[in-house]
């Protein structure tokens, strides 16, 4: 058997599982992973420029492939940076493993250089974390660390590796397991069979059904199961923010996002259907609006993967735990069986009437039925999304960072497919958009990827410019340019009479045509709505550059439908500026 | 409602901050935390007393099964069980007190294990109710000190807890 060192043991652990990049940053806690690293791996590593890059680096790596996330951090501030990240990827369970340097053993506790509490920083925002003890364990606390991270529920695990466990000279017996077992650790691997019988026969009494899709769809592969499940039956469908792609938005069984910035369409099927099939989303707050008020008509089913996530906020009727795709794979085969005994249903007039309803709703207020945007001499920031989505044919990775432009993108970027709507839903991370970028963009080199932001949200990670500079990311920035905090400031006009508590830069902003210019990219200005296409075009034709386009849109524009809070319910909405539900 | 949750944990360092952080996380309360190794040196078993209403202790629990270092649970609550609390009691012993104090401590069937001329230091098992009782029963006495170990519980009859 091989004789290597803990830090060989991490370098040569990562090639045996797989990875394909780790995303990082140096410092003395880890140099003997990094000396390992640089002798002998093949495993290439991205140097960020922040430590939090690397997380939302690997983070958005791991959303566009479905495979885990790895970043590499010292000790310290190194681990305390990366913190925000790991904070996004667990609220949006994201499978990541973060390997953070730690002082040597037998400092720990002493307040030492460096020296921070990783593993208690971290507890209430990983879904388990490590500590190396003894040099030998580390093959199977790796192993162990990508199995919880990927299995299940996904989620941030934490290894923390104190210095003297990776030293050089020490070497110990090396193989890396195939599998790996832990008593107290069992996913659930399908969904009970008698809970699965009970929600077909409850979907198919349905007379006004929706069905709920969120993250864990798109997470747990189970688009293709849940698009067959709703054709099968003709029911409407509408995506969580985080479940964008798990159903095709061009479908005419798409309702839209549904929730605070829902669609009009979506809210109101939801507030007024019967039966509810829930399918890993979770009932978060931005989706209910006030919960006691929440689809008062609904019997719900409610399928996920965590128990914990079922009757959380909103009681489900019907649970099922269990992996998405085994449970809709036996709710297709349960809906059959019910079917052939009782080929009548579901009911098809209630359902044609049902359909009617969703109808009339599309046409009064919907999204795709005239124009839901103000008018203005500028450009206004639905338009530049509408426009990125003829341009890239609605084929690209879209990353988002947090705020208006983040809905506008939701709304009107209609996402086809899984895995290209790349945002941080749960967690809020402004800052998010260009790193993950990044990670996608590596991920998938010939595809296009565009990072939708604002000014505000790029400027919390705009160091990244560099690192896409030395691995030649060639992504898109589409900055949508307002020069206010444009979510906050939108809450300011509507609940604080228009006083602009600290949403507005004055005279700072800098010129981020040079600045980008300055690290080695392109940048283009675009004032007018008649150079728009034109522009998005000429940055798109440019493969092989990284193109920033700075949009100057309209500053008044607000994202609307907006839920009416508080105590409204799902259907209770603000249309327009002066226009309720 | 109060619940008695008991749980097999890893015997591994951080396990308990994990449990403990989880309920001061979610705005849960721990009224009693019992924790110490069993006869397997792999595990500890951990018992903690808590109220809420059904809902929350269904969140409660699926949490805590959720924690990768908690291999087993159980509401001890939801059948027949035995609770012991231990507490010891430092209290003046004075005058005709002295002899009250003995009284209502046989009457507890608690036990004096340390005696000083001006001090009797009793120790009493039994259910938290119980052990509050006492602590009532003395309140003609100077309390000087108290401490409890906080509930720990079994199951009765042959339903038990183990891998």
């Amino acid at each position: 058997m091989e004789l290597l060192s803990g830090g060989e043991m991490i370098a040569r652990a990562l090639e045996d599982e797989g990875v394909e990049f780790i995303f990082g940053y140096p410092g003395g806690a880890v140099l003997h992973i990094y000396d390992a690293l640089f002798k002998d791996c093949k495993v290439p590593h991205v140097l960020v420029r922040h430590e939090q890059a690397a997380t939302h680096a690997a983070d958005g790596y791991a959303r566009a492939t479905g495979k885990p996330g790895v970043v590499l951090v010292t000790s310290g501030p190194g681990a305390t940076n990366a913190i925000t990240g790991i904070a996004t990827a667990y609220m949006d369970s994201i499978p990541m493993v973060v390997f953070s340097g730690q002082v040597q053993s037998h400092l720990i506790g002493e307040d030492a250089f460096q020296e921070t509490d990783m593993i208690g920083i971290s507890r209430p925002i990983v879904k388990h974390s490590f500590m190396v003890k003894r040099a030998e364990d580390i093959p199977v606390m790796v192993k162990k660390a990508f199995y919880i991270a990927s299995t299940g529920r996904p989620g941030p695990v934490v290894i923390d590796i104190p210095k003297d466990f990776t030293r050089p000279d020490e070497k110990f017996e090396y193989s890396y397991p195939r599998t790996v077992k832990m008593r107290s650790y069992a996913p659930a691997q399908r969904g009970h069979t008698g809970q699965i019988k009970k929600a077909a026969k409850l979907l198919l009494s349905a007379k006004r059904p929706v069905i709920y899709a969120g993250g864990g769809v798109v997470q747990g592969d189970g688009s293709d199961l849940l698009t067959r499940l709703a054709r099968e039956l003709n029911y409407p469908v509408t995506n969580t923010l985080m479940g964008l792609g798990a159903f095709p938005a061009t479908d005419r069984q798409f309702l839209g996002m549904l929730g605070m910035h829902g669609l009009y369409e979506a809210n109101m099927a939801m507030h007024h259907s019967d039966v509810i099939l829930a399918v890993g989303a979770r009932f978060d707050d931005r989706v209910t609006n006030t919960v006691s008020k929440f689809c008062p008509g609904a019997k719900i089913i409610h399928i996920d993967v965590d128990p914990a996530a079922i009757s959380k906020t909103v009681p489900a009727d019907i649970p099922i735990v269990g992996p998405v795709v085994a449970v809709l794979e036996e709710m297709l085969v349960q809906v059959d069986a019910v079917r052939e005994k009782e080929a009548d249903l579901p009911d098809q007039g209630a359902l044609e009437r049902w359909w009617k309803q969703i109808d009339e709703w599309r046409a009064k207020h919907g999204l795709w039925t005239g124009r839901r945007y103000s008018q203005s001499k500028m450009i206004m920031p639905q338009q530049v999304i509408e426009s990125l989505y003829r341009v890239t044919d609605g084929d690209a990775y879209v990353t988002s960072d947090v705020g208006q432009h983040q809905m506008f993108a939701a709304q009107y970027y209609r996402f086809d497919k899984p895995r290209r709507w790349i945002n941080s839903g749960g967690l809020g991370t402004m800052g998010f958009g260009l790193p993950a970028a990044m990670g996608v963009k590596l991920a998938f080199p010939d595809m296009e990827v565009a990072c939708v932001t604002g000014e505000g949200s790029i400027q919390m990670n705009i160091q990244e410019l560099s690192t896409c500079t030395q691995y030649s990311t060639p992504v898109k920035i589409i900055n949508l340019r307002n020069n206010y905090l444009g979510m906050v400031k939108q809450w300011q006009d509507m609940q604080y009479e228009g006083r602009y508590a600290m949403s507005t830069y004055e005279d700072s902003l800098p010129d981020f045509v040079k600045l980008v210019e300055a690290y080695g990219h392109v940048g283009m200005q675009v004032r007018e709505l008649a150079d728009l296409d034109a522009k998005m075009e000429e940055a798109f034709a440019m493969k092989d550059k990284l193109v920033f386009l700075d949009i100057i849109i309209d500053p008044m524009e607000h994202v609307y439908p907006m839920h009416v809070a508080p105590h409204g319910s799902m259907k209770d909405m603000w249309l327009s500026k002066n226009e309720r539900t | 409602m109060r619940r008695i949750i008991s749980m097999l944990m890893e015997n591994e360092p951080g396990a308990l901050s994990r449990v403990v952080g989880l309920f001061s996380q979610r705005g849960y309360n721990i009224e009693t935390l019992n924790v110490a190794a069993t006869n397997d040196p792999t595990l500890s078993r951990l018992t903690l007393t808590t109220f809420g209403d059904d809902k929350q202790i269904e969140q409660i629990t699926k949490h805590l099964n959720k924690l990768v270092d908690v291999v087993k649970l159980v509401d001890l609550t939801e059948g027949a069980h035995i609770e012991r609390d231990l507490m010891l009691i430092k209290v003046r012993a004075q005058g005709v007190l002295r002899e009250e104090v003995k009284r209502t401590t046989d009457i507890f069937r608690g036990q004096i294990v340390d005696v000083g001329p001006n001090v009797y230091t009793i120790q009493l098992a039994g259910t938290s109710d119980k052990l509050d009782s006492f602590v009532a029963a003395m309140a003609g006495v100077e309390i000087l000190e108290v401490v409890r170990s906080g509930v720990a519980g079994i199951s009765r009859g042959e339903k038990i807890l183990s891998l």
